[in-house]
């Protein structure tokens, strides 16, 4: 098992929903985050002064998935969440120790 | 409650007991002669009482010796037949009701029917008016939380709430009196305002000089009146909006407790000085009688009574607290520090406006004036006109249209035309307005970059600078159309481009002497308060955020990261 975070701009957490759920993906679980990544935010202009917008803000869709399934499963978030402008995120791979789902008990693969 | 400083409470207290006792046991006794001269405050009806010897609302005008002027507790016999005289062109004059009314007794008695109705027609529009202009508190509290951070907005928004109570008990208290006691009545309110008659006088040069009045204590006594009352309820809120305009100054950093001192001082004293010298009879107001400078020092709604008395108020404020921790570098360079809610500054600006509404045109203190709808749509075209000149001026120069500067541009059209709105034509208020916007973008820099000065929201420039800039554009731009006869000087008001540059010269004499009597009194009250209480908070709770250590809540307990963030 794998887990998958994305981090990803806001107003495409629906596109990569979208594509996830066509990939066979069954759920997820999302956060509103901020953070910077290489461009250190960038800086604006109040009332004529600077100051750094250092935190931008963005959504992170954490999914866990089979093994078999992780590859297929990047390239469509990869896709999905392009624009190919700066700012379009970053994706981190996990692997997973065990899954329990609750209701049932059942555990590994079949939990999730 | 053992934080609190125990002889604070002892004074207020105090001064409270001596209001209250003042309200109980002495009546204001009607000064034994007319002192003031004819004056209607902001109103410009005055002029008609001037010119009809019939009426007996003001003692100054009547040529025979007047009646004692007495108040109408219950309205019943306010507005008779001498308040139509002068009314329309055609209307009845005083010889006319004289000698016509021994062989008519009916039209008689429908005079009196016609000048109660134009009585009440004033009263109702100058306390729809004070009703507007008492909705601009929730304008300000809104602007100027919006432009400041999160972890202060409960203080910020506190410190806009209590101005209200404070500021309103200090002027009840005494306020009042010193603004309005001396101002020898308002006609368009009736005739039982002459009991403001009391005017303390100082003879200098031949001249009379009116620095205070002194009836209307605690709205005791005598003047117990309905059109006392009203004039009351109008000056109160315009106070209150200077009151409330150093609090964006020095927003983020005033302990509570200075500035609840603060609240009542405005109120009780600071601002009644200066809109006594304009509006209360004093001796700006009778430039023009002494000394033949135009018709003294006009201020149609208070660009300098109210806005510049603000302004000068919160920059010696800004001056004695200083600015926020990290607002400037070691360099002296500024900071932004970006406000938190801007789209409760800008509903802010929208309720400013809409109260202006009751500002400028309710300044007629007469429904029946009906100069009322050039002012009202002069006064709404210079907020338009400054809103778009400061948009161009911050998208040319900084790449984008600075929201917040914009902000401040509307707000320094309205500020700017407060005083002009009754004296000029449509093309002068939107020049007006369009100067106001690019000149309020210049202050602010100058302020904070030359001056050194943390000014959250913009105050001192909005209100002070764009305040003196009002009084200044009504002495260029008057155009002689309106206002025959106001403070007691005959004809109409004219500024330096329409032929009288000694109006000019008044508006400049009241900008100064308002400069430096309001500058003096808060500089010097800042620094003893400053030594007795002490006006900023400790340096921690500074940096945590206002809301907890000082007013016990925060504004938005479910965001801690933003709140606590810068």
């Amino acid at each position: 098992m794998k887990k998958i975070e994305a981090i990803i701009k806001p107003f495409k957490l629906e596109e990569v929903k979208d594509a996830m759920n066509k990939a066979g993906v069954t759920g997820m679980t999302v956060v509103e985050v901020k953070g910077y990544g290489r461009q250190k935010g960038h800086v604006e202009l109040y009332r004529g002064a600077e100051y750094d917008v250092s935190f931008v803000p963005k959504v992170k869709v954490e999914v866990v998935v089979s093994d078999a399934s992780v590859d297929g499963i990047l390239s469509v978030i990869e896709e999905a969440a392009k624009t190919g402008k700066i700012g379009d995120g970053k994706i981190f791979v996990y692997s997973v120790a065990e899954a329990v789902r609750i209701r049932t008990g059942e555990r590994g693969e079949t939990a999730i | 409650m053992k934080r609190f400083k125990k002889p604070i409470w002892i004074v207020l207290a105090l001064a409270l007991l001596v209001g209250l006792a003042t309200a109980a046991f002495s009546d204001d006794k009607p000064a034994p002669a007319p002192v003031a001269p004819v004056m209607g405050g902001a109103t410009t009806v005055a002029p008609a009482v001037a010119t009809a010897p019939a009426s007996t609302a003001v003692p100054a005008a009547a040529a025979a010796p007047a009646p004692e002027p007495q108040g109408d507790p219950s309205g019943a016999n306010t507005g008779v037949a001498s308040d139509a005289v002068g009314e329309a062109p055609g209307s009845p004059t005083a010889d006319d009701l004289a000698k016509l009314g021994k062989t008519e007794p009916l039209a008689l008695k429908l005079a009196d029917s016609v000048g109660h109705n134009k009585i009440a027609i004033n009263m109702v529009w100058t306390l729809i008016c004070g009703f507007l202009v008492m909705f601009m508190q929730a304008g300000f509290a809104m602007v100027e939380t919006g432009f400041t951070q999160a972890k202060n907005a409960g203080h910020t928004m506190a410190m806009n709430f209590m101005v209200y109570p404070l500021g309103m008990l200090g002027y009840w208290l005494m306020g009042f009196a010193l603004q309005m006691g001396g101002v020898g009545g308002v006609a368009s309110l009736g005739a039982g305002t002459g009991v403001l008659n009391n005017e303390f006088i100082v003879h200098l040069f031949g001249k009379d000089f009116g620095i205070f009045g002194m009836n209307g204590f605690c709205l005791s006594g005598i003047t117990y009146d309905t059109g006392v009352f009203t004039l009351f309820l109008f000056q109160m809120v315009f106070m209150d909006t200077t009151a409330t305009i150093p609090t964006g100054a020095m927003a983020e950093r005033w302990n509570f407790k200075s500035f609840v001192i603060y609240g009542i001082f405005v109120g009780a004293v600071i601002y009644p000085l200066y809109a006594n010298w304009v509006w209360g009879g004093g001796w700006l107001s009778q430039l023009g009688k002494n000394f033949g400078l135009g018709h003294g020092h006009v201020d149609f709604a208070g660009s300098s009574v109210v806005h510049l008395t603000g302004g000068v108020i919160a920059l010696a404020g800004a001056m004695v607290i200083g600015p926020r921790i990290g607002k400037f570098n070691k360099d002296g360079s500024p900071n932004a520090i970006p406000g938190h809610h801007i789209p409760m500054a800008i509903v802010g600006c929208f309720i400013l406006a809409f109260g202006w509404f009751g500002f400028n045109p309710g300044s007629t203190l007469a429904g029946a004036d009906l100069r009322i709808g050039v002012v009202a749509t002069n006064t709404m075209l210079a907020s338009a006109a400054g809103a778009f000149s400061s948009m161009l001026y911050m998208w040319k120069r900084y790449g984008k249209p600075d929201i917040s500067m914009i902000a401040n541009g509307f707000l320094a059209g309205l500020v700017a035309i407060t005083a002009p709105c009754a004296f000029v034509t449509a093309p002068v208020a939107v020049l007006i307005g369009l100067v106001a916007g690019i000149l309020v973008c210049l202050s602010i820099f100058f302020v904070e970059r030359k001056l050194k000065l943390d000014d959250p929201v913009g105050a001192i420039s909005v209100h002070g600078t764009n305040g003196a800039f009002g009084v200044l554009a009504l002495g260029l731009f008057a155009d002689g159309k309106y206002g025959d006869g106001f403070n007691g000087v005959a004809g109409t008001v004219k500024g330096l481009f329409y032929g009288d540059p000694s109006q000019f010269l008044a508006e400049v004499v009241g900008v100064g002497a308002n400069f430096i009597a309001i500058f003096a009194i808060s500089y010097i009250f800042f620094k003893v308060l400053d030594k007795v209480v002490g006006l900023r908070v400790p340096e921690e709770v500074e940096i945590e955020g206002l809301d907890m250590a000082e007013v016990a809540v925060r504004a938005y307990p479910e965001f801690n990261i933003k709140s606590v963030h810068h």
